[in-house]
């Protein structure tokens, strides 16, 4: 197998999760397309540790799933509280700092 | 190797049209499932290379717990399940174009950088794959793997305390 057939695998999944988060506005739709984003990073990470042939790629592989599931709780906590008190999870409205 | 292709092809053929379903659906719902078709495939991509692992972690952390975690997410903030909302801003398409422009960016440095580079999975070795993975986590990556326990305690407590009502 090529190393290539992966990192590009990679780099789709990543723009298809940059675009998501961009394009979304609905809270929890975009901490989805984040979720694409760290699952594309995980693919290159657990790639390069069997190109090199070391445990390493996984083992920061597994550190990246650690943080995301962290990152998943608090994120969704948040929008969480968006609706509380907007009733709405709509991100366009949020921008009460908006100049 | 021939077989390995095969497969690597039908998997990332699946994982890149479940992929643009979660940014395209108008469904929430739906989303969070062709999500779960991305991780099962990311999983599958990981046992392929022999990190079999991590790609038992990454079903049972993401599809085990983190779908969960955004079903109830979908649910706590009362999305009208099965209906279908406006849940793409009017930014479209320079999202569009900016994730368009960030692939061939990235697509043309790798291919200028690996070209035709070969990743060697050896099978028989795969056994101790797992082995190679702990023996590198409590010795050489000890000190990160405390810091990262400490961060999702630390993480999990301060979703606590947001989402609790007063």
């Amino acid at each position: 197998m090529w190393l290539n057939q992966f990192l590009v695998l990679g780099a789709v999944l990543f723009c298809i999760g940059v675009y998501g988060v961009l394009a979304r506005r609905n809270g929890v739709m975009v901490l989805m397309s984040i979720e694409l984003i760290l699952n594309a990073v995980n693919i290159n990470l657990v790639a390069f540790g069997a190109f090199h042939q070391t445990p390493a790629g996984q083992v920061f592989a597994l550190f990246v799933i650690a943080v995301a599931a962290a990152e998943v709780g608090v994120g969704l906590a948040l929008v969480l509280l968006i609706y509380r008190n907007r009733s709405s999870i709509d991100l366009e409205s949020v921008d009460l700092l908006k100049g | 190797m021939v077989a390995q292709n095969i497969f690597f092809g039908i998997i990332a053929a699946a994982m890149v049209l479940s992929a643009i379903r979660v940014v395209t659906t108008k469904n929430v719902v739906h989303a969070a499932l062709y999500l779960v078709l991305v991780l099962a495939g990311v999983a599958a991509q990981f046992i392929l290379v022999g990190a079999e692992f991590t790609g038992v972690t990454q079903v049972l952390v993401y599809i085990g717990a983190v779908i969960v975690l955004f079903l109830f997410g979908i649910m706590l903030t009362r999305a009208r399940i099965g209906q279908e909302m406006d849940v793409d801003n009017e930014r479209r398409w320079i999202a569009g174009l900016t994730a368009v422009l960030l692939f061939a960016v990235m697509t043309f440095a790798l291919v200028d950088a690996f070209e035709d580079t070969d990743i060697e999975v050896n099978a028989a070795l795969a056994p101790q794959t797992t082995q190679a993975v702990s023996d590198s986590i409590f010795r050489d990556y000890l000190i990160p793997f405390e810091a990262v326990s400490f961060l999702l305690l630390a993480a999990l407590i301060g979703a606590i305390v947001v989402a609790r009502r007063e």
